[in-house]
């Protein structure tokens, strides 16, 4: 039986207290990226009540994807966008969902991140994190972007941190740990540095802004 | 001087591109900060370090 939405509401009312409630209600948060990261950041946006996502990527759910990022073994093939909204509607029924599966370059950001309050960026690759971050502060300066770079291997948790760089430009990880010198990803520790972005988001909504 | 990522540097007058041209850093995976502001990748080379200026360069890896 799935709760009303007023039944829901209520309930992150409760969790969150409303005037928090509110503004996480009314917040729109771009995900750029739904792979380890992106989709774990979805999940806690979604579990804390963020009333509109806009989902992008142009990749599909592949089996290698299933050891850190939230999908599931029969999602294989289909398209991230779709198969996290697929997911994030059995969390949260009631949340506004804005996916796309396309490629975000420095010639499209303007128009599909236009509408975000916040932007995370959750891609894979060093020179698209960079891209992101320069597109986002040259076009869009009045927009807050989370970033993540570090949390490859199988080092210490405790190394992930989470910097202020500028007064609306956030970094997460531990900055050294690159995917092409260590020993692959790991579930936990892709998800510790996805929920200091997640957690972050929650805390500029919450008017929170040091770190 | 210049303060970069916390080391005081005597390059005041050069432009942003030459300092980074004379480090090891990719240009491509960096963000710069300088006094509270990232600089957009197409000021690089108009950008003339100042005596006072605070930068940090933000390198990032892959992974995510």
């Amino acid at each position: 039986m799935i709760p009303t939405k007023e039944q829901l509401q209520k309930a992150f009312e409760q969790r969150h207290g409303r005037a928090l409630q509110e503004k996480f209600s009314s917040a729109t948060v771009a995900i750029c990226g739904l792979g380890g990261l992106g989709s774990n950041i979805a999940v806690s946006l979604a579990r804390s009540g963020i009333g509109k996502l806009i989902l992008i990527d142009f990749d599909s759910v592949d089996i290698t994807n299933l050891h850190r990022q939230q999908y599931k073994a029969n999602q294989i093939g289909m398209k991230k966008p779709t198969a996290l909204s697929e997911n994030l509607r059995e969390i949260s029924p009631y949340i506004t969902l804005d996916a796309h599966c396309e490629k975000i370059t420095a010639q499209n950001a303007v128009s599909l991140l236009g509408d975000a309050d916040i932007i995370c960026e959750a891609f894979d690759r060093a020179e698209e994190k960079a891209m992101l971050v320069d597109t986002v502060m040259e076009q869009m300066p009045e927009k807050y972007i989370v970033a993540a770079s570090g949390m490859a291997g199988i080092g210490s948790p405790n190394a992930i941190k989470t910097r202020r760089i500028t007064s609306r430009f956030y970094l997460c990880g531990d900055r050294t740990s690159d995917v092409a010198e260590q020993n692959g990803l790991f579930a936990a520790r892709v998800m510790l540095c996805a929920a200091h972005q997640a957690h972050t988001v929650l805390r500029i909504l919450a008017d929170q802004f040091e770190v | 001087m210049v303060k970069i990522n916390g080391t005081e540097l005597d390059i005041a007058g050069q432009t942003l591109s030459e300092y980074l041209s004379s480090t090891d850093y990719n240009i491509k995976r960096i963000a710069v900060e300088r006094n509270g502001d990232i600089v957009p990748k197409a000021m690089y080379g108009e950008t003339v370090l100042q005596d006072g200026d605070s930068l940090e360069v933000v390198g990032f890896v892959g992974g995510g």
